[in-house]
């Protein structure tokens, strides 16, 4: 049974391994689709606002992860 | 029709791409414990778990075909975009020197001095089942996930994933067989880097569609995203990119 146990593990694993990273993936997610489809000069702009967003968490948290890194390693 | 081709093709490649890293990283453990205590076991553990996944693909590709569209390109949508931008958020840091790339040959020594040696041969080892059998469903699912969620677009995509997928299996199978080492060789973090960049494209998408999003171009924006992505992510390896300790700090 422990191997029903690690499955499980590593499919959480799968999605996520930083809760921060994957919070706000979730949290843009929800933003755009409850707020977005109500401001209706927007519209042409949607899927680009969503794409958008989520390359900026994308950044965001890869330069954390180094600067973070980095003062580890050379404090 | 053209459109129709993009989106199969996209979904053959990210298919193939992401079951080649998975299937190296399961060879890697099935040839360990081949070496260490014997074939049979190690050979049979891992085609009892490729014939349960390839069960699962089924069951769950015909189960999806009777969820409304929308909701199924949301949800699906929405998990892949949390395991792509994963693997690709992985990929930059290991471009950008931040975390150690993956060695297969280390893993493969690893798993052979974490396997006891056979003294006589049993006629049923259990070990080297449970082992092969372990990896490769650990390794597996993923690639069930990926078939079932790139498949996700529309009802002609299962085909394409699967026999993506199938095609991978296949050519490390292949080149299992006559190498008989670890395909230390292969890209494996190019890979990831190009799957990411494919994944996550497809789960924005998705997410969008579902979302009832309005995408410029309709299913052209598809390319548009991966290009988008490809360039951002090259952004970010330079920005994050181990930097030498410079003059100045090492003085202090």
């Amino acid at each position: 049974m422990g191997w029903i146990k690690t499955i499980c593990k590593e499919g959480y694993g799968l999605f996520v391994d930083d809760g921060g990273f994957a919070s706000a993936i979730l949290a843009w997610v929800s933003l755009v689709k409850l707020v977005l489809s109500r401001i209706p000069l927007l519209h042409p702009w949607q899927g680009v606002v969503l794409f958008v967003g989520l390359v900026a968490i994308l950044v965001a948290s890869a330069v954390r992860f180094s600067r973070r890194n980095n003062v580890n390693t050379h404090p | 029709m053209v459109i129709h081709w993009a989106h199969t093709g996209s979904s053959f490649l990210a298919s193939f791409l992401a079951s080649l890293v998975e299937c190296v990283e399961a060879l890697t453990v099935v040839l360990a414990v081949g070496t260490v205590r014997g074939w049979s076991g190690a050979l049979s553990g891992a085609s009892t778990a490729v014939a349960l996944l390839l069960a699962m693909v089924v069951v769950l590709g015909r189960t999806l075909t009777h969820l409304p569209l929308h909701a199924l390109q949301f949800f699906v949508g929405i998990l892949l975009l949390l395991f792509g931008l994963r693997w690709l958020r992985k990929a930059v840091l290991r471009a950008a020197g931040q975390i150690p790339l993956h060695d297969e040959q280390a893993a493969f020594t690893r798993s052979k001095a974490s396997l006891p040696r056979l003294d006589h041969k049993h006629r049923w080892d259990r070990v080297a089942f449970a082992s092969a059998f372990q990896i490769t469903m650990l390794e597996g699912i993923e690639i069930v996930f990926i078939v079932v969620a790139v498949s996700a677009g529309g009802p002609g995509l299962l085909p394409a994933a699967s026999l993506g997928a199938l095609a991978a299996l296949a050519l490390v199978i292949l080149l299992g067989l006559v190498l008989h080492r670890p395909l230390a060789a292969v890209p494996e973090n190019t890979l990831k880097f190009a799957v990411g960049v494919l994944l996550s494209a497809f789960g924005t998408f998705w997410t969008g569609e579902g979302a009832g999003l309005y995408w410029p171009g309709a299913d052209g924006s598809l390319p548009g995203l991966v290009a988008g992505y490809f360039m951002v992510a090259l952004f970010s390896v330079a920005l994050c990119r181990k930097r030498p300790r410079s003059t100045a700090t090492e003085s202090h």
